[in-house]
């Protein structure tokens, strides 16, 4: 879409946020845009932008008016064609139907348990690795490391070439935000490593015990098109590794930055899965995307035209005051996060979910064990990414329990 | 599933006040009509004239029949709170419930009754899609009702064996025209369940109350829409009464150590936040899996759409957003 025309009821800025500036440190940005209006126009970007909560609520569960198939880019990709055939993100019922009572019975209550037996080791022994060295990086050491590990591994993904997963999932991210040089850096390998991943789908290639394999027991039920069994398998490697690895990362840089909700985490570890979710809505990993009026429409008395691009900030929404008060900036780990739009909403909501919880949590957990006092020893440094909130380095000092 | 305590067990359980907090009150039968093949339909009047007191769509009312207790929604006019009306359909294989009603009970007869209360309460909605197999129609009635003075946009679709077994079809397409769309078996088939909830709609709000199967089908096309849309009420062959637990019950929390009561118009988090005690939650709907809670013991009527049939009836855990106890188990014993 170009920039035609601004409507006139609607403010309309000039800032954009996929400046260096704006993705290392996005929440200046964020207030002055809820402050401005339940929606505003983007200039630079021709799309409108809302980051009150009540209207990011409103558009994910409206999923008739605003529609996912146009795709979660700045592009409609109902009439442009994007670069790899279109997700269950992108679509809408009764594909979307299709494929995620596709997805239900295999991320079950039951899969969960069976999963966390399967994620717990590898988590203690990265803890008394990590906890034994004492200066690590939060990221390398640990945040990667371990979704790396025993995600792929739930889907059953063959072990070598796994380095793939990592620019797969940047490519698949920050296509979501503008068409701009992050963008294209994550593109520069762009079509051996979407082959890669492809192939990876194949029922040939995945074990035959893990998620991917599930997938294609529902495509043998006849329940759902084998192609879409290789779109789930790669909707699953898309979405669940950088997003949990910016999860456990996130969660880290928050407590080491609130030793006083260490220590209480510390004294109650069951606190876990709060102080995951807290930071889950504090700092979202996955921070916007675009949806697509389908009607015209209205946001907050502002005429929305059909066919528009909407971006929505699911970073700002978790914490607009009039969601969750003044303090809406402070990590505290009693706060009732529950209600952010970290994951989504309504029909979208992101079906890993429980894995995702499950990984921070038990890493987590790990660490509450073993160590003491977990202390910043420098800046950490923000990834630079188009829509996925995160850090690329964090030196932490992690001190052992006596 | 179905207990019918009698009458003096319920009362001596009661005492002067119903087991629910309301009295079991003395009412007076001013009219029995027939409004359909095989359905009867009760006007009841307080024996001194006054109101009765408020009640919201979805509620339902017990009968004290001699031998047996029995659940009706009332479908009459919301406004009109000097009588209440339940419609009764009379099926032969009747353990005596509706049978009584429709052969014991004459015009003038005094029987007690205990309620109003919901189990099936009527949200706030942008849209409402309602959907009514045979005698489930009775809870439907207020709900259009209320969804139309409201000006919500909505649709009923009504399915029976004939024309003639559908109470109520004939003044409802008169009133509403061609928002009813009624489904006269034996005319044009089964209610086109397919049609109507193939393609999930956003905003609306679903409401279902019919035999076992229909809700069956229509909660596994649920499954594609968004979290919590659904809602049933679900009543076997002999009358209108609620499979799951229309009572209050209470959850002991094993890690706090307390005990909360739930009410039938709270869930299971919402009790047990309002008491302080932290519980995860997501979509609030029963369809994320987060606010997942271990079931120590007692029994539990899943209403979620995570857990397979094999899961469901093994019992171990619950989506305490959506499921609660069973009818029958007063308590729930819960991880929490
Ligand atoms: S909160 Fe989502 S299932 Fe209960």
């Amino acid at each position: 879409m170009t920039v035609t025309m601004t409507p006139t009821s609607v403010v309309s800025l000039p800032d954009d946020p996929f400046t260096l500036e704006n993705i290392s440190n996005p929440y200046p940005l964020h207030e002055k845009l809820r402050e401005a209006g339940p929606v505003v126009w983007l200039e630079k970007h021709g799309c409108y932008a809302v980051t009150r909560y009540e209207w990011v609520y409103e558009i994910l569960t409206d999923f008739e008016s605003y529609c996912s198939s146009g795709g979660l880019g700045p592009k409609d990709i109902r009439k442009e064609a994007e670069w790899r055939p279109p997700s269950i993100l992108e679509s809408d019922p009764p594909t979307h139907t299709v494929m995620r009572r596709g997805l239900a019975g295999v991320i079950s209550p039951s899969t969960m348990r069976r999963l966390r037996e399967q994620f717990a080791p590898f988590a203690e022994e990265l803890a008394e690795e990590v906890a034994g060295r004492g200066e690590v990086d939060g990221i390398v050491d640990i945040a990667e490391r371990y979704p790396l590990k025993v995600f792929p591994d739930a889907v059953g993904l063959r072990p070598d070439g796994r380095e793939n997963l990592l620019p797969y999932g940047s490519m698949v991210f920050n296509a979501f935000g503008a068409d701009n040089d992050i963008r294209a850096a994550a593109f520069e390998e762009g079509e051996r490593v979407a082959a890669w991943i492809m192939d990876s789908c194949e029922r040939e290639n995945l074990t035959t015990t893990g998620l991917g394999a599930d997938i294609w027991k529902v495509a043998d039920e006849g329940r759902i098109e084998p192609q879409q069994a290789t779109l789930l398998v790669r909707a699953l490697l898309s979405a669940g590794v950088d997003t949990t690895i910016f999860g456990i990362g996130n969660t880290l840089y928050n407590l080491a930055r609130h030793p006083e909700q260490w220590e209480k985490l510390k004294a109650k570890p069951q606190l876990a899965k709060f102080a995951v979710d807290e930071a889950l809505r504090l700092e979202s990993p996955f921070q916007m995307f675009h949806r697509t009026s389908t009607v015209d429409t209205e946001i907050g008395g502002v005429h929305i035209p059909a066919d528009s691009k909407v971006l929505l900030f699911m970073g700002a929404a978790n914490r607009d005051p009039r969601k969750w008060g003044e303090d809406a900036d402070v990590f505290d780990l009693d706060r009732n996060a529950s209600g952010h739009v970290a994951f989504g909403m309504g029909l979208h909501q992101c079906v890993g979910q429980p894995i995702a919880r499950a990984e921070i949590e038990l890493m987590l957990q790990a660490l509450i064990k073993r160590v003491d006092r977990i202390e910043p020893t420098g800046e950490a440094t923000p990834w630079i990414h188009n829509v996925l909130r995160g850090f690329a380095r964090m030196p932490l000092r992690l001190v052992p329990k006596a | 599933m179905q207990t019918i305590p009698d009458t003096a067990a319920l009362a001596a359980e009661a005492g002067s006040t119903g087991r629910f907090g309301h009295e079991l009150e003395e009412v007076v039968v001013e009219r029995l009509e027939e409004v359909a093949e095989g359905v009867r339909r009760l006007t009841l009047r307080t024996l001194d004239g006054s109101e009765f007191a408020r009640w919201e769509p979805g509620a339902h009312i017990d009968l004290v029949l001699p031998d047996h207790v029995r659940q009706y929604s009332l479908c009459s006019p919301l406004a009109d709170r000097s009588r209440l009306q339940v419609s009764v359909l009379h099926t032969r294989d009747s353990r005596g419930g509706s049978r009584y009603v429709h052969q014991g009970l004459a015009e003038g007869d005094v029987i007690r009754i205990n309620g109003p209360r919901n189990n099936f309460p009527f949200v706030d909605s942008r849209k409402y899609l309602f959907i009514a197999g045979g005698i489930g129609i009775t809870p439907i009635l207020p709900m259009i009702e209320a969804a139309e003075a409201a000006g919500r946009e909505w649709r009923l679709a009504y399915g029976g064996r004939s024309r003639a077994s559908m109470a109520f079809a004939d003044e409802l397409v008169e009133r509403y025209g061609d928002r009813i769309l009624l489904f006269p078996e034996d005319e044009v088939g089964r209610i086109d369940l397919e049609g109507l909830l193939a393609l999930p709609r956003a905003k609306m709000l679903v409401y279902a109350c019919g035999p076992e199967p229909l809700l069956r089908v229509i909660e596994d096309y649920c499954m594609g829409w968004p979290p919590g849309v659904l809602h049933t009420e679900r009543f076997v062959a002999a009358s209108l009464d609620a499979g799951a637990s229309s009572e209050p019950f209470e959850v002991e929390l094993t890690q706090t150590g307390t005990t909360v009561t739930v009410t039938p118009d709270q869930t299971v988090l919402e009790a047990v936040e309002a008491q302080g005690v932290r519980v995860l939650s997501s979509c609030r709907g029963g369809i994320c899996g987060t606010c997942e809670t271990r079931v120590v013991s007692g029994e539990v009527e899943h209403r979620d759409a995570i857990l397979s049939e094999d899961e469901k009836q093994f019992g171990d855990s619950m989506m305490v957003c959506v499921s609660r106890a069973a009818a029958g188990c007063p308590k729930l014993v819960l991880d929490l």
